[in-house]
């Protein structure tokens, strides 16, 4: 029986955590490593950190905040934004990741899943699927949600699966941020779609919503703001979850 | 002072962490006479059992790590670690691993997602409860660790299996000798579960 996974998330740009509305209008949540090592030890199942810098300045600065978060945490630790090559993938887990997260180079170049998942194993590589509803169809956007594709959400689910993805970290870009809930709907298709674990993202604003996304099939809930800044803590978030009888460490 | 084996797999700066925020003084080494002279050994990793097996052979560190067994101080194997303290693996038939260890290394047989990747939960076996190393570390709470693999260890004589952990069937999980022991998870990503059983390692006086 696996545990039901609470997983924070950092995004990071210019060496800072920060957290915005549909991936705009960004607020500054603190120090990666200060925010990693607290979520560590107040019982986070896994951390996920992506790089959202807007420049390759602020890029050149990420591996070694990636190396410098790994050095101060003792659970899984996935690592995405800017990942376009087996070369990339294989610095990030030189410098501590676990696992890589692709997402825009995965929609330009499907094979690079292939080729990460025979480099370095399917458990290490995360499909990050960024979906947005237009026109009341599931669409993958890509670049931070600025650009749609042609994809529709859960073919494309399917084909990360046969690549040989390991999970698929699944966000719902109208929900991102607004702490309105998950987008449940689409976390229905992505269960039935795949059997790899989806991990719920975008729109947790409460306790309440991250049971609702594991029962609607997700394998691990993500969230960002209602832990950096609405003050709900992991402990709570474990104790709300056990309660009502979902499997999560003690 | 521990030497954790480093044998050319992968990423190994989080076991020696995890060891150091227990408190103990542990390296990182690739050489086969710092081994020889550990108080206690710990053999890591993360990869193919082929590869393992040959690199341990290749460098000298195999059999470094066969002569402190030998010597009855203790030694740990984690996740592929552990599976190299047995002599095969269904991995790669021909490779030889180190043969401290009685059993065999399997596929999971069953239908459900491999790898098996996650936080699993582990129960101790009576074995593992009357273990001087394990014993005390299990309270009444439930203990999770984290998993990430595809072979576990089979058909091992019933007192050493330790722990176990289920993923469709049951499988051992925590397994052991008198001097050897190993984890199919990796202790060192299972933050403060993790922690303390490298600990109780680092302390174990078999």
């Amino acid at each position: 029986m696996l545990a039901r996974r609470i997983i924070p998330c950092l995004d990071v740009a210019g060496g800072r955590v920060v957290k915005g509305v549909h991936f705009e209008s960004l607020r500054d949540a603190g120090d990666p490593v200060e925010q990693a090592a607290r979520y560590d030890a107040e019982g986070a199942d896994e951390l996920v950190f992506l790089d959202i810098s807007a420049s390759p300045d602020e890029r050149r600065t990420t591996l070694e905040m990636v190396s410098r978060v790994a050095d101060s945490i003792f659970i899984p630790f996935t690592v995405g934004g800017g990942i376009r090559s087996v070369t990339d993938a294989g610095a990030a887990l030189r410098a501590g990741a676990d696992k890589i997260s692709v997402n825009t180079a995965a929609v330009r170049d499907p094979l690079l899943v292939s080729r990460l998942a025979e480099s370095f194993g399917s458990q290490c590589v995360v499909a990050a699927v960024d979906v947005k509803r237009i026109d009341g169809r599931l669409t993958v956007v890509v670049n931070g949600g600025r650009e749609k594709t042609p994809l529709e959400a859960r073919a494309w689910m399917r084909e990360l699966e046969a690549l040989g993805a390991g999970e698929i970290l699944l966000t719902s870009m109208d929900r991102d941020g607004t702490g309105s809930g998950y987008d449940l709907e689409l976390l229905r298709v992505a269960a039935s779609a795949v059997t790899i674990p989806i991990i719920a993202s975008g729109g947790a604003g409460n306790l309440g919503h991250l049971a609702e996304a594991l029962e609607a099939g997700a394998h691990g809930v993500l969230a960002a703001t209602i832990f950096h800044f609405r003050g709900s803590s992991l402990p709570e978030a474990r104790a709300f979850l056990r309660e009502r009888g979902y499997p999560v460490r003690p | 002072m521990i030497a954790v084996v480093d044998y050319g797999v992968n990423n190994l700066r989080s076991v020696v962490r995890a060891l150091q925020a227990g408190g103990h003084e542990a390296t990182l080494t690739t050489e086969a006479d710092e081994v020889r002279v550990a108080d206690r050994v710990l053999v890591p990793g993360v990869g193919n059992f082929g590869q393992g097996s040959r690199n341990l052979a290749a460098s000298g560190l195999g059999h470094a790590v066969r002569e402190v067994a030998g010597a009855g101080r203790p030694v740990m194997g984690i996740c592929l670690g552990l599976q190299l303290l047995f002599e095969t693996s269904e991995e790669a038939p021909d490779a030889r691993g180190l043969g401290l260890l009685r059993g065999r290394v399997r596929r999971f047989a069953n239908t459900l997602h491999v790898p098996h990747v996650g936080w699993a939960r582990v129960d101790l076996t009576e074995a593992g409860r009357r273990h001087a190393m394990l014993g005390p570390l299990f309270g009444s709470e439930p203990r999770f660790f984290y998993h990430v693999h595809s072979y576990h260890p089979a058909q091992l004589p019933a007192n050493s299996v330790l722990g176990t952990g289920e993923y469709d069937a049951v499988f051992p999980t925590l397994v052991g000798s008198d001097t050897v022991i190993g984890a199919q998870f990796h202790p060192e990503k299972s933050q403060r579960a993790g922690i303390e059983l490298l600990d109780a390692f680092a302390r174990w006086s078999p």
